[in-house]
């Protein structure tokens, strides 16, 4: 039995075959490929569960000043909002606080899963760890969830790109907001296809992305992008779980988000030329030079 | 790495120490990779940076990164963090050059030169290649290229006839199987390098064995 695929059309007839979740063809195919037992994997991606927790975790209690100096206590300062104030619901709202702790964690040189990357590391262990905060989700279905969603980022990396240098942030929050929403529906029962749904929604979402790293520092405004791909996630495994959408299959998305990434101008893929990276008020050498382009007009 | 595919933990991984795999994790692993291939205890270690890593590496913590794998950390450990502290503390003298005009090949590239307490040196060059993966490409005057992605041994040698046969038959004997047997030499019949990149580990017998060959100076084991 080959557990290879390569694409989402390939994955869903392995689990449709077998009759098994993302999750469980996954695993077989990490132990046929890597020649490895399915307590190891389990093991290892528990380990990668709780490096996500501590990330989740550190900057509530002891937030820190990133290296760049842009970022540190913004989920402090939101874990504290008043309850009145925050609108978008306890899970979402844990989400959020999630989202921007990891990113401070991994700012502040903690240790972080790069999930795909270390730039959008934030979305994965938000929906994760907000979904066991807020539902009935025991640490076995959080096990599947991060499985799940490694099958679907796996895929991307294979027929498109997780790399911002290469496909802008809808290559890395996008992405990572894609397999969160892929490892929800499958933490709530959801079909494969209904994963894949939820994949493809979730890309299409944030289709067009730009990556423009205030100064080249994954701090601003990367922070906020990772907690919007996180409620992101949330929004297409709700489409999915009622069967809404999507209009693109999975393997087409990916492929379309490849190809607008890579249309992208230069500025906009992590060289910090473009987007928010010039906003003249956070960026001292920018505004220097917005100066001298009024002095200039003046003479 | 028994087998090269992309797998569920490429995905959901690597564990490291933020904030970017190429400018932190990366760097820590060629500064990892040195430290193994230099002899000895370092006492000073100077780094110069090029291309992006002299735009940006204080905002990524390269300095601290290169630092920590310079004393022996992974790219994961935290101890990263407070490397500067960790160097003080282990006697090791650091130095950072910054060359923002000299043009090289990767944007992400360092030159890192480690003295030893006896005060021999050696120079590494090394690029971060994204997501956290690292190529060698120079061990003093020797371009090299090699990622350590697999078990490396760095063979120091003269360049003369014989000594590649030696090694390959030394493997054999201990039924290693090699994936790739590169040599690199500044000139004919002069110093020389052979970087052999194995499936399975090699042993420290095996390694000794190398070294009493009359022509081979080194010999460096690297196993991510």
């Amino acid at each position: 039995m080959n557990w290879d695929f390569s694409n989402t059309e390939e994955l869903l007839k392995l689990c449709n075959e077998n009759d098994m979740p993302i999750s469980e063809v996954m695993i077989n195919r990490e132990m046929q490929l890597g020649e490895t037992r399915r307590d190891t994997i389990i093991d290892r991606i528990e380990a990668n569960l709780r490096v996500m927790n501590t990330a989740v975790d550190r900057p509530i209690s002891e937030p820190h000043r990133s290296m760049g100096g842009l970022i540190g206590g913004e989920a402090k300062k939101l874990n504290e909002l008043d309850e009145s104030k925050a609108i978008c619901g306890p899970a979402i709202h844990r989400a959020i606080v999630n989202a921007l702790a990891v990113a401070e964690t991994n700012a502040s040189m903690g240790v972080i899963v790069a999930a795909p990357t270390a730039g959008s590391a934030g979305v994965l262990p938000a929906v994760l760890m907000s979904m066991y905060e807020s539902y009935d989700i025991s640490l076995d279905d959080m096990r599947r969830g991060l499985i799940n969603a490694g099958a679907i980022g796996y895929i991307i990396t294979r027929n498109g790109s997780v790399a911002g240098a290469e496909a802008g942030c809808q290559a890395e929050v996008g992405s990572a907001s894609a397999m969160a929403a892929s490892a929800l529906v499958e933490m709530l029962g959801g079909t494969p296809e209904q994963c894949c749904d939820a994949a493809s929604v979730a890309l299409s979402n944030l289709l067009g992305l730009a990556c423009d790293p205030v100064r080249g520092l994954v701090e601003v405004p990367c922070q906020t992008r990772n907690a919007i791909g996180a409620v992101g996630a949330y929004t297409a495994a709700e489409l999915a779980l009622a069967g809404v959408g999507p209009h693109i299959p999975l393997d087409e998305m990916i492929q379309i988000t490849y190809d607008v990434g890579r249309s992208l101008p230069e500025s906009l893929r992590e060289t910090a030329k473009g987007g928010c990276a010039v906003a003249p008020s956070l960026c001292a050498e920018c505004s220097r030079e917005a100066a001298w382009q009024r002095a200039r007009a003046h003479l | 790495m028994a087998n090269n595919y992309l797998g569920l933990f490429d995905v959901i991984g690597p564990v490291m120490v933020g904030p970017s795999s190429s400018h932190t994790s990366g760097a820590a692993t060629i500064a990892w990779m040195a430290r193994q291939i230099f002899s000895g205890t370092p006492v000073k270690a100077e780094f110069t940076l090029y291309g992006s890593f002299a735009e940006t590496y204080k905002g990524h913590g390269t300095d601290r990164a290169l630092i920590g794998g310079m004393l022996g950390y992974k790219s994961n450990d935290v101890r990263i963090r407070n490397a500067y502290y960790e160097a003080r503390k282990n006697w090791l003298k650091v130095d950072f050059v910054v060359d923002k005009e000299t043009h090289v090949s990767h944007p992400n590239t360092v030159d890192i030169v480690i003295t030893g307490e006896d005060g021999h040196t050696l120079l590494i060059r090394g690029e971060s290649i994204g997501g956290g993966r690292v190529r060698i490409r120079k061990i003093n005057d020797i371009e090299v290229d090699f990622t350590g992605e697999y078990s490396t041994m760095i063979i120091g040698h003269q360049d003369v006839a014989g000594t590649v046969a030696y090694i390959t038959t030394c493997l054999a004997g201990e039924d290693v199987n090699v994936a790739t047997l590169k040599l690199f030499r500044e000139g004919r019949g002069m110093k020389a390098v052979t970087v052999v990149e194995t499936d399975s580990s090699i042993s420290e017998e095996l390694k000794e064995k190398i070294l009493q060959y009359e022509t081979v100076t080194s010999v460096d084991l690297i196993e991510i």
